[in-house]
């Protein structure tokens, strides 16, 4: 290929790629849930391997297109409430850790089960400028369509998902009880030594998935 | 004696009111947990009924679900999930209008008399395709849109997760069930099994998502399932339900400013066309 064409080929890659930067930072909201959500669907549908569940490439994919967009810090703070400002800083690092991994697996065992499902919108709901609730509902072909929004916040670097409502509950909200249990019972370090012990066992139950 | 009577009669009087009263404030006996919910007074019993009703269900309502799913073809389960659906589809319109959402009952009729005639007694669900949607209404809803407070968490028996005043508004919910009425009975029985199966079968996938996302099955079950009942009640109160739903995304364009005034307007006609599906 003559220099001429390699020169033009790099400047229009670039110029794209500037512009999707650019695209990204101003992205709205909705726009951005639709996006990823297609994304992630379109390539859980096609690939056979995702299909057969694998949830090794499923957990790929899971990183490289959802959790960019995603607040684990926020989460966990929200989800572990008034405890925590008790705990450490490691403490908090490591609870942050090991809640995202929960949440990961948990959401790539949801995408696993994607079949022929898709997704309708509804207007997004503004609480001010910064904080919105944008809607959606998943339709099957068996069963009532499942609500699903997206709780998201405007933050530096774009607007991040810090919560998730599937069929009227909020999923942070419903760990706040779980957490709360898990602290009284046997304190943050408690809690901390239950999220490890259910995060090995889900990742086992991949594994053994990935090689049957 | 005449005064010693009218105290008794009083209290009589009294006594079924006041026992529900108990029961709705949670005033029986406290379990000894470490930390008690104030939303779950009854929490030791609770569990117990939940282990129970978990083993029933893994040990029998799962394995018939799976073989219902397994054996059946596609299109026959769909059609007894739309069968019982546009049965629901009656009393749900009626608990609509009690609720005073005239439209939302409007629609419900519309769908049952559509299904049933055209959609052969039901089995096809001819009126959501056609772009009126299905609900969920029943007469604990009633109760709450009326201002009737949830009462503390309730697990039911074989049922499952409940409050106490849906439980107590359960037998009315059977009452306008009209599959209830039907003989003979073996064939309703037979029906009924049917019914059971195919709602549990709608589920099967979801249950091995909610063992894996939670630490403690029955306080997570019991978190999600009272935030979604407040959910229902609060749309319903607002009659939220028909509108909302029909104010959908129309342009591309979606800033603040835009949904705003998207919120703001008042929805000319309800979405019968197929909104911003992604495939």
């Amino acid at each position: 290929m003559n220099i001429v064409k390699k020169i033009f080929l790099i400047l229009t890659a670039s110029l794209t790629l500037g512009l999707t930067v650019a695209n990204a930072a101003d992205e709205t909201p909705d726009a951005l849930i639709k996006r990823i959500s297609q994304e992630v669907l379109e390539t859980a549908k096609a690939d056979k391997d995702i299909q057969s569940g694998n949830e090794g490439k499923i957990l790929n994919l899971v990183e490289k297109k959802i959790l960019p967009y995603v607040d684990f810090q926020k989460m966990t703070q929200m989800a572990a409430a008034n405890n925590w400002d008790k705990a450490t800083a490691a403490q908090q690092q490591e609870l942050v850790k090991q809640f995202r991994s929960l949440l990961i697996y948990t959401y790539s065992g949801a995408l696993s089960q994607v079949k022929d499902q898709t997704l309708q919108y509804k207007s997004p709901q503004y609480n001010g400028d910064n904080d919105v609730i944008v809607r959606s509902q998943v339709v099957s072909s068996r069963g009532d369509p499942i609500q699903l929004n997206y709780h998201l916040s405007k933050e530096p670097d774009g607007w991040k998902i810090y919560d998730i409502n599937v069929l009227g509950a909020w999923l942070i909200e419903t760990y706040k009880g779980s957490f709360r249990s898990e602290i009284n019972k046997s304190g943050i370090d408690g809690l901390i030594k239950v999220l490890v012990a259910k995060n090995a066992k889900l990742a086992t139950t991949f594994v053994k998935k990935k090689s049957s | 004696m005449k005064r010693g009577t009218k105290l008794r009669t009083k209290l009589s009087m009294n006594l079924p009111g006041a026992l529900v009263l108990c029961l709705l404030s949670g005033c029986a006996a406290l379990p000894e947990g470490t930390q008690l919910s104030p939303a779950d007074p009854f929490e030791r019993m609770n569990r117990a009924t939940f282990t129970f009703n978990d083993s029933v269900d893994q040990n029998l309502f799962q394995p018939v679900a799976r073989a219902y799913v397994n054996v059946l073809p596609g299109f026959v389960q769909t059609g007894v999930g739309n069968f019982f659906g546009n049965i629901s589809d009656v009393w749900t319109a009626g608990n609509s209008f009690l609720q005073g959402n005239g439209e939302e009952g409007f629609n419900g009729i519309v769908r049952v008399s559509f299904n049933s005639s055209f959609g052969l007694l039901g089995v096809l669900d001819l009126a959501s395709q056609a772009g009126i949607p299905k609900r969920r209404n029943d007469f604990g809803q009633t109760l709450g849109v009326w201002g009737i407070p949830n009462g503390p968490y309730f697990v039911i028996p074989f049922l499952g997760p409940s409050v106490v005043r849906d439980t107590v508004a359960l037998p009315i919910d059977y009452y306008g069930d009209l599959w209830s009425y039907y003989r003979p009975v073996s064939e309703h029985n037979i029906g009924s099994v049917l019914r059971v199966t195919d709602k549990r079968a709608a589920y099967l996938d979801s249950y091995t998502l909610l063992e894996d996302a939670a630490l403690d099955k029955y306080i997570f079950i019991r978190d999600a399932f009272l935030q979604r009942v407040a959910n229902q009640i609060e749309m319903r109160k607002n009659g939220r339900t028909m509108q909302e739903d029909a104010v959908e995304m129309q342009s591309d364009e979606s800033g603040p400013a835009a949904a705003k005034s998207q919120k703001d307007a008042l929805p000319t006609e309800p979405a019968t066309e197929m909104p911003a599906e992604v495939k």
